[in-house]
């Protein structure tokens, strides 16, 4: 046996066993133990395999700085989490836990044959190796390395949990709940600030826990910090990450740990600002480097005392330590006084405090100074060490079945670094220490480098005879990288931390380095022969552990991932069948299904009925901008390419907007209103975007022009009408308004009411028939289309969805901003010169379409295309070639933008920007697709109604 | 997240309140027809890129929804001051 419970001692209540499984067997434990605890009691010494050579792995430390111990958790459908440390999981009754990255089994694993191959697999082996041939690396060598390497397994089903997420302010947040974090926390509770204390063990204490002669402070403090109306202390509460301004992220679990899952949360993110911040994280003990340092049952001292003390667990039942700082000297007493026999007391120093020697002989310890363990007997567990003098001599090997490191102390400087402040090297501590803050921060206790542990040695790799090429001492166990990794990635020339470190993948696991980061800087200063402050740090980066995705999305995901946006009339498309699409956020009715028909069948009918008779389409998710004031004209003929100023009250224009470099960025009707008054309408996905450039020239380049803008998106519903019986259908409906060709012209605006609503009624049209949009107030749009609807019932009034509307606008040639531009293409380039204001001496982008390459011939230019086969259909998006016997790659001169079967012309039609378009009409081009190279011509893209007799009717 | 300190409203705010727009104290010129293409490139495109202090453009987007003028520090994303537009340079 190996671990066993202790008779007495530790926190555990031993008033409540439990029972769980761990690899599909039965183990026992106690409220209050982590699974490492219960299991280690149970004599379970192995725990995984390693990332890349398989080997097997016991437990390091004791918390959240475990390299080795990573398990899955299951608990139900979904409910799978993997790569948890099982000394970070709260054991509950009926757990099921198991251990990954090993096949067959956790004690006989065929991975590990990896690890008699370990020669092969240096450092940088995956990029030396599986270079080439580079279709290889797709079809045989990632899938290979995948299964081989890694980590647990993802979870296959969809997360069942919520997970909550809150804003929190306070004026001093403590993270760390040790003895220096609550020393802080009643320092500061007398005051009248807002403390919020977090801590990410179940319990308040830290350190303290494992130190029983702590628990009646621990207890009173905790007891005071609870009266304390201003303090709010938050246990099982990971602190992952520190951002500007004093914002730190934390994630509370909440549920984990029971054993029957309550409704609520399982997880809550805390986003806290504080006006000050203590880091009181304390210190994480340092492995030492030795060969077979990673054999279940070498773990750290601390974490020793912590597993004997705190959980009443021994590590072993005959343990060595392996010594270069006082501390595991201290930590081998405590366990002696708790029941556990110590083998032997190896320091690699050759003379300690006499303290500790006298110390050690009261208790009968041997000890052996100027010593090192050279290595380490046992595959599965510890069964044995071997010692030597440091100079290689006098070895002897030592029966034990557990070994203790003690390598003094790393600063868990993380959330400090995350902050931006600088670090200080200690030569005394072999450590960094915090320096100068970036933020209202401080640090105390053992994360300031302010400890009562004791004197120390920092040994980069422990003396050894033995040839250091053959040396399976390990730095970063999570990673599988040792001292032998490092000084190669020296020898082969990487010389900055930042490169050892991602060539070796050194600290770059889940663990983040926090038992490796300061071993393998020492390996890679000695072997660089400079200080380890020449060689610099890596950066500490969120999350301090690792963290759930579900606690991190919160409630967006889904439905919820971000706003569906309905327009009043969507209710009716719904009942009547409609199938949406996503346009920006908009949902928007694509087309009205009748039964038996598809989408081709039903967008071919819609467009029948809006050529001959009338159609009706909800085009509300307009964007809308009302430019009121008496400089609003000035203001709109600066902005736009077209003239505002002439524009008479009552009309309409198209409207093209560029960006100061010359290039289209939206477009729209708008209409005069009043002298100072205007009804902009910009493209459903840029109302946002052209509101914010409007403001940015109106505030900043021209504040003394006197115009206001509103957005007015959502105040109108927008009922479109179209098509040669539009006109029939609007007129008994509308009051005080003449809506007779003379009266009410193509591009006019008038308002009136319809069916009692007040509306502003355009006369526009996007699908080149008799049209007219009627804008209501949004509460009424559904009621206004449900009375239309039944008014245009006589002439089969036919709603129509956005693809139809994509047919109907392309056959007249009108783009789509976005869709037929592309942020490149200038008015010339999409063939819509006459939009630009010849005569204006400024407009936003106007000089830029002076620029030497906006007039350079060969631009990209948008035309239409007919193909040779009227029944070919192009896609969006196919590339365009002059010559299509050209061998591969081939030369592209342009794409096709927009493409559609046309049923008024009873064939396809197509856009495309093509390489100087506008000089090649009559000309073929051609479009290879798999198996068919298509042959179109370049053509006019007024494909329908080009004289425009339609509309002015 | 930064907090940010909106000249018009007078108080700081998070960063999620604000967009940024570019950088600062650079005109439209009056009449860019008489630019050359040298000079209208300059203004189009040529920005700084500085190692430290930066005067840069937010707009207080879902706040107020004013542009103001900023100096931030590009190393350790300090704002060093908030100002409203048209005040000089600071």
């Amino acid at each position: 046996m190996t671990g066993y419970r202790l008779p007495t001692g530790g926190r555990v209540n031993r008033a409540a066993p439990l029972t769980f499984r761990f690899d599909g067997a039965s183990f026992a434990g106690f409220e209050g133990d982590t699974l490492a605890s219960a299991l280690l009691a149970s004599g379970v010494q192995l725990f995984g395999r390693s990332f890349k050579y398989h080997r097997p792995r016991g437990l390091v430390g004791s918390g959240s700085e475990e390299p080795n111990a990573l398990v899955s958790v299951t608990r139900g459908p979904g409910r799978f989490t993997p790569n948890l440390r099982a000394t970070n999981i709260d054991l509950y009754q009926g757990m099921d836990a198991s251990s990954q990255n090993r096949w067959p089994s956790l004690k006989f694993d065929l991975g590990g044959i990896n690890d008699r191959l370990g020669m092969f697999f240096p450092a940088g082996f995956y990029n030396k190796t599986f270079m080439w041939p580079r279709s290889f690396w797709e079809k045989l060598y990632e899938p290979v390395i995948r299964r081989m390497a890694g980590l647990g397994q993802p979870p296959s089903e969809i997360d069942p949990d919520h997970y909550a997420a809150t804003y929190a302010h306070c004026d001093l947040l403590i993270i760390g709940a040790g003895p220096a974090g609550i020393d802080a926390a009643l320092e500061a509770a007398s005051t009248n600030q807002r403390i919020i204390l977090i801590d990410e063990q179940d319990e308040a204490g830290g350190g303290a826990l494992s130190d029983p002669s702590l628990w009646p402070w621990l207890e009173r403090s905790l007891k005071a910090l609870a009266a304390s109306p201003n303090v709010t202390v938050l246990t099982r509460t990971t602190a992952f990450g520190y951002f500007h301004d004093n914002f730190v992220g934390a994630v509370e679990r909440l549920t984990d740990h029971l054993a029957d899952l309550p409704e609520g949360p399982r997880e809550k993110l805390w986003r806290i600002r504080a006006t000050d911040v203590i880091l009181a994280q304390g210190a994480i003990e340092r492995p030492l480097v030795f060969d077979g340092n990673d054999t279940p049952g070498v773990m750290l001292a601390s974490a020793a005392k912590v597993f004997a003390l705190r959980y009443g667990v021994a590590v072993g039942e005959s343990v060595a330590l392996m010594a270069s700082h006082d501390s595991g000297w201290n930590d081998a007493f405590a366990l002696a006084g708790a029941g556990v026999s110590i083998a032997a007391i190896i320091d690699v120093r050759d003379a300690v405090d006499d303290a500790l020697l006298a110390k050690a002989s009261a208790l009968g310890i041997a000890v052996r100074l100027g010593h090192s363990v050279i290595g380490v007997r046992g595959r599965l567990g510890v069964k044995a060490i071997t010692v030597a003098r440091n100079d290689g001599s006098a070895a002897s090997d030592i029966t034990c079945d557990a070994v203790l490191m003690a390598g003094g102390w790393t600063p868990t400087v993380h959330l400090w670094s995350h902050s931006k402040g600088s670090l200080a090297w200690r030569d005394d501590l072999g450590a960094f220490v915090p320096d100068v803050p970036n933020e209202n921060v401080r640090c105390v206790g053992a994360c300031a480098g302010t400890w009562n542990f004791g004197a120390g040695v920092v040994v980069d790799v422990l003396p050894t005879p033995k040839d250091p090429a053959r040396l399976k001492a390990f730095v970063d166990f999570q990673n599988d990288v040792t001292a032998k990794d490092i000084k190669l990635a020296v020898r082969e020339g990487f010389r900055s931390i930042e490169h050892i470190k991602r060539y070796t993948t050194n600290g770059m696991a889940t663990d983040q380095g926090k038992t490796s980061n300061l071993n393998g800087l020492q390996i890679a200063s000695t072997a660089l022969n400079k200080p380890v402050t020449d060689i610099g740090l890596t950066t500490f980066r969120p999350p301090y552990t690792p963290q759930t995705f579900g606690a991190l999305a919160g409630h967006a995901k889904d439905a919820l991932f971000q706003p569906t946006r309905k327009t009043n009339i969507d209710s009716w498309a719904e009942e009547h069948g409609a199938v949406f699409e996503l346009v920006a956020q908009w949902r928007r009715a694509r087309y009205f299904p009748k039964a038996g028909e598809d989408m081709h069948a039903a967008v071919n009918r819609e467009c029948r009925m809006v050529r001959s008779s009338v159609g009706i389409f909800d085009a509300s998710t307009l964007g809308k901008i009302e430019v009121v004031g008496p400089d609003a004209a000035e203001f709109l003929n600066r902005m736009y390419t077209n003239p505002w100023k002439a524009l008479e009250p009552g009309r309409c224009r198209y409207g093209l907007l560029l960006k100061e470099d010359g290039f289209i960025t939206d477009d729209g009707v708008s209409a005069r209103l009043a002298p100072d008054r205007f009804h902009l309408t910009t493209t459903t996905g840029g109302a946002a975007r052209v509101l914010n450039m409007m403001e940015d020239y109106l505030q900043t380049e021209w504040p003394d022009l006197n115009v206001w803008l509103t957005s007015t998106s959502e105040h109108y519903a927008v009922i479109a009408l179209q098509g040669p019986n539009a006109r029939k259908v609007l007129e008994p409906l509308v009051e005080g308004i003449d809506l007779s060709a003379e009266a009410f012209p193509h591009m006019a605006i008038r308002e009136g009411t319809i069916c009692g609503i007040p509306t502003r009624l355009f006369r526009v049209s996007f699908t080149g028939e008799l049209g007219y949009e009627i804008n209501v107030p949004s509460a009424y749009g559904r009621s206004l289309w449900e009375r239309i609807m039944a008014e245009g019932a006589r002439y089969d009034i036919t709603p129509y969805g956005t693809e139809a509307m994509h047919v109907l606008r392309a056959e007249k040639g009108f783009i789509i901003v976005g869709q037929d531009t592309d942020g490149t293409v200038t008015p010339f380039d999409a063939g819509l010169d006459w939009a630009v204001g010849k005569k204006k001496p400024d407009f936003v982008g106007k000089r830029s379409l002076a620029r030497p390459d906006i007039v350079a011939p060969g631009r990209k230019q948008l035309v239409g295309l007919l193909t040779d086969d009227p029944n070919v259909v192009l896609e969006e998006g196919a590339q365009i070639v002059a010559d299509p016997n050209q061998p591969v790659p081939m030369k592209m001169i342009g794409h096709v933008t927009s493409s559609y079967w046309s049923e008024a012309l009873g064939r396809s039609i197509a856009m495309a920007l093509v390489d100087g378009g506008h000089s090649k009409m009559g000309q073929n081009i051609f479009i290879p697709m798999p198996g068919k190279t298509h042959v179109a011509k370049i053509s006019s893209m007024m494909f329908y109604d080009a004289e425009g007799a339609r509309l002015n009717v | 997240m930064i907090l940010i300190h909106c000249p018009y409203c007078d108080e700081k705010r998070a960063e999620l309140e604000f967009a940024y727009a570019g950088q600062a104290h650079i005109a439209r010129p009056l009449d860019p027809s008489t630019l050359s293409d040298e000079e209208w490139e300059t203004y189009l495109f040529i920005r700084n890129n500085p190692r430290g202090r930066h005067h840069e453009r937010w707009r207080h987007i879902h706040g107020c929804g004013r542009f103001f003028n900023a100096v931030r520090d590009t190393v350790t994303d300090k704002f060093e001051t908030t100002y409203k537009a048209g005040e000089p340079r600071k």
